[in-house]
């Protein structure tokens, strides 16, 4: 059974899994040429919707439907990687860029040929030259054996990739900002619909997949679709790509099948809590996730769908963990400033809530929290993403203000009595 | 026609022609032009913004809102070496907060600002991607990651007296490093010669323009 396909290169090869040479070697474009050669467009397609792959960037939607959407008469379509990694937690896609840019590369070719797309774009986060640097590396390689440019191989199919580097803003990571960051504007989230696949990059049907989707792809048709969706449980196909941080032994860059407990994940995987200190809480899918708590979430699956079923989200796979040393209420003033510090603006309740958000738990944290701050925070929070549920209700025109929400409900929910103690202090404080 | 870019290297006027070339709409060079314009000025001035604007047919007003949107369009000096420190969750969790004070004092300079002799600015910034090698932190976008408070003073103090032309992400990771997100493989001959990503077509160390002027 297969437990590894987008790391098995990298580790084989150390010092080289990046060049032309080893990719090839190694079974690289050889797909490329099967698909090329024996298959049509819509095979691909085929494949790549029978594997059951759901996207990595972080909604997990089934890459094979959204595929589908492309209206069918309109030219030119445009495919776009996603690369502007930038979730508090996640450094997944920056393995993949740096360590096996061809597998990448081989995937697009892929990928366009299917969706009859002649020029694809990279958007890399700014802060990423050394994975830009490798993937335009790879890209020069491939124009140079034939595997891009015009009549690849012989085969009448032609396309063109081009780099794109970022900024320095996480908004950009959402499909409608990064096209419009990719057009050249601010890279401010469009309102939906229309969906990209109709009217994406310069208003013509566009494909947005993550980094990691789309390095998928050569194994997909290599293998089968098939062969992918008999990997791990039904509903979460595939390997995937977890970043682990914080507060455990061994973090970093896992590709694991999805399934096992949370207990195997930080416990086995991450080899446990340095210093045998307590778990206290984690977060299991990156900045924007609600927080799990070892007593109710500890043995429970790492799937897409359990962890949905528990309250949170899978999203970009990054996992961070924190013992029981944590101040958690500072830990959660760092995430809320994150998210009032990459707010574009647009809406209301984003712009101000999230700077709302922020300066509570700021003088909570220093001494000069208020009886009523509990309240208030949850009102704002409630402002936001009115009724507090989950997955968020939505007031504005992207996810990024109702993520600011969850780790203030995390905190409120879990560690209410921590969040007190510190206000009580402060009374005492301003008293004293 | 007068040629807005006159005064850029050759070098860089080639890129600027290629790059505007690569997109199906010259717009969309906007955020590489920035770049370019910002390793000739040193930073993005005015008369960087209205010569991009120019050469793809936007207005001045237009290229400032799009560089005022982005954190990495400086438009105010930066220092020779902009020193980048995550402050973001997991960084935070393992000590990101001690690493900028030390970074502070080793370069006299508070976050946010730049030295009065020009050698170092400084910033925090949100997650740069290098959480597992958590606490992490940027020199003109090359990742140094496993740093504690003393090899980020060290580290301060090598560019400081070494005042080096290109700085390369592995070599500062081998000297004053420490755990990474993942095993960064071979050593990468390129590095950055200015705060700017150091990405081939916008210029880095081993290809492309250079640093003009400086
Ligand atoms: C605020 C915000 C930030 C996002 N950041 C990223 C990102 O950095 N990388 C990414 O692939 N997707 C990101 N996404 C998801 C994208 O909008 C999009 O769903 C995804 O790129 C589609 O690719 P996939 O279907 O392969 O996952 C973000 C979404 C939001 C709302
Ligand atoms: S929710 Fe926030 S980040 Fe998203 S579009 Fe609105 S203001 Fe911008
Ligand atoms: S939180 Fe610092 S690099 Fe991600």
């Amino acid at each position: 059974m297969t437990d590894r396909i987008l790391t098995v290169r990298m580790e084989a090869h150390p010092q080289d899994s990046h060049t032309l040479a080893t990719y090839e070697a190694t079974g690289g474009y050889r797909a490329l040429r099967t698909a090329l050669s024996s298959m049509t467009p819509d095979d691909v397609k085929a494949q790549v919707k029978a594997s059951n792959i759901r996207g990595r960037g972080g909604a997990g939607f089934p890459t094979g439907v959204k595929w589908g959407f492309l209206p069918e008469d309109l030219r030119p379509r445009y495919l776009v990687v996603n690369g502007d990694e930038s979730e508090p937690g996640t450094f997944k896609d920056r393995i993949l860029l740096e360590r096996d840019p061809h597998q990448l590369v081989e995937g697009i070719i892929i990928s366009s040929y299917g969706l009859d797309v002649h020029h694809a774009f990279v958007y890399i986060r700014g802060e990423y030259p050394k994975p830009a640097r490798r993937v335009q590396q790879a890209i020069d390689e491939a124009y140079a054996a034939g595997y891009l440019g015009s009549d690849i191989l012989g085969s009448g199919f032609s396309l063109d990739i081009t780099v794109h580097l970022g900024g320095g803003a996480y908004i950009c990571g959402e499909e409608t900002a990064l096209l419009n960051s990719l057009e050249g504007r601010r890279g401010e989230p469009r309102i939906k619909p229309p969906f990209p696949a109709v009217a994406g990059l310069y208003a013509k049907p566009t494909i947005v997949n993550n980094v990691e989707t789309i390095s998928n792809v050569p194994w997909i048709v290599a293998n089968g679709g098939a062969a992918y969706a008999a990997i791990g449980p039904e509903r979460s196909a595939g390997t995937r790509m977890f970043s682990l941080s914080g507060h455990v032994n061994r973090p970093g860059d896992y590709e694991i099948v999805m399934g096992m407990t949370w207990r195997e994940l930080i416990y086995g995987i991450g080899g446990g809590i340095p210093g045998d200190r307590a778990l206290k809480t984690w977060i299991p899918g990156g900045a924007s996730a609600p927080w799990f708590v070892p007593d109710e979430h500890l043995d429970t699956p790492v799937t897409i769908d359990d962890v949905g079923a528990n309250g949170s989200m899978l999203g970009s796979g990054a996992v961070i963990v924190m013992d029981e040393t944590t101040d958690v209420v500072a830990a959660a003033h760092r995430i809320v400033k994150f998210f009032a510090h990459e707010s574009c603006g647009q809406c209301t309740p984003c712009r101000e809530g999230t700077t709302w958000l922020e300066r509570i738990l700021w003088r909570i944290l220093n001494g000069a929290g208020r009886p009523s701050d509990l309240d208030l925070l949850l009102d704002v929070c409630d402002n936001i993403s009115p009724g507090l549920r989950w997955p968020p209700a939505m007031t504005t025109i992207c996810p990024l203000g109702p993520s600011a929400v969850s780790p203030i409900t995390s905190i409120m929910r879990h560690f209410r009595d921590e969040v007190e103690a510190k206000i009580r202090t402060s009374e005492g404080a301003s008293v004293g | 026609m007068t040629n807005p870019i006159a005064d850029w290297s050759h070098a860089n006027q080639e890129r600027a022609q290629q790059l505007m070339a690569r997109y199906p709409d010259v717009r969309s060079a906007v955020m590489p032009l920035l770049y370019i314009a910002s390793l000739e000025h040193g930073h993005v001035t005015d008369e960087g913004m209205r010569q991009v604007a120019e050469l793809i047919g936007l207005t001045p007003a237009q290229v400032h809102s799009v560089a005022s949107f982005y954190t990495m369009y400086k438009r105010d000096g930066v220092g020779r070496y902009l020193v980048s420190v995550c402050t973001s969750i997991s960084c935070f969790l393992r000590g990101a907060d001690d690493v900028l004070a030390a970074v502070e004092e080793a370069t006299g300079t508070v976050d946010g600002e730049t030295s009065d002799d020009g050698m170092f600015s400084v910033e925090h910034v949100e997650c740069i991607g290098a959480c597992g090698g958590a606490p992490a932190l940027q020199v003109n976008y090359e990742f140094v990651e496993g740093v504690t408070p003393d090899k980020a003073v060290a580290l301060c103090r090598w560019l400081a007296d070494g005042r080096p032309d290109v700085v390369r992400s592995d070599e500062m990771q081998a000297l004053f490093g420490g755990r990474a997100s993942f095993d960064p493989g071979p050593a990468d001959p390129e590095g950055a010669i200015a705060p700017v990503p150091a990405f081939g077509p916008y210029g880095s160390a081993a290809s492309g323009p250079q640093r003009a002027g400086r």
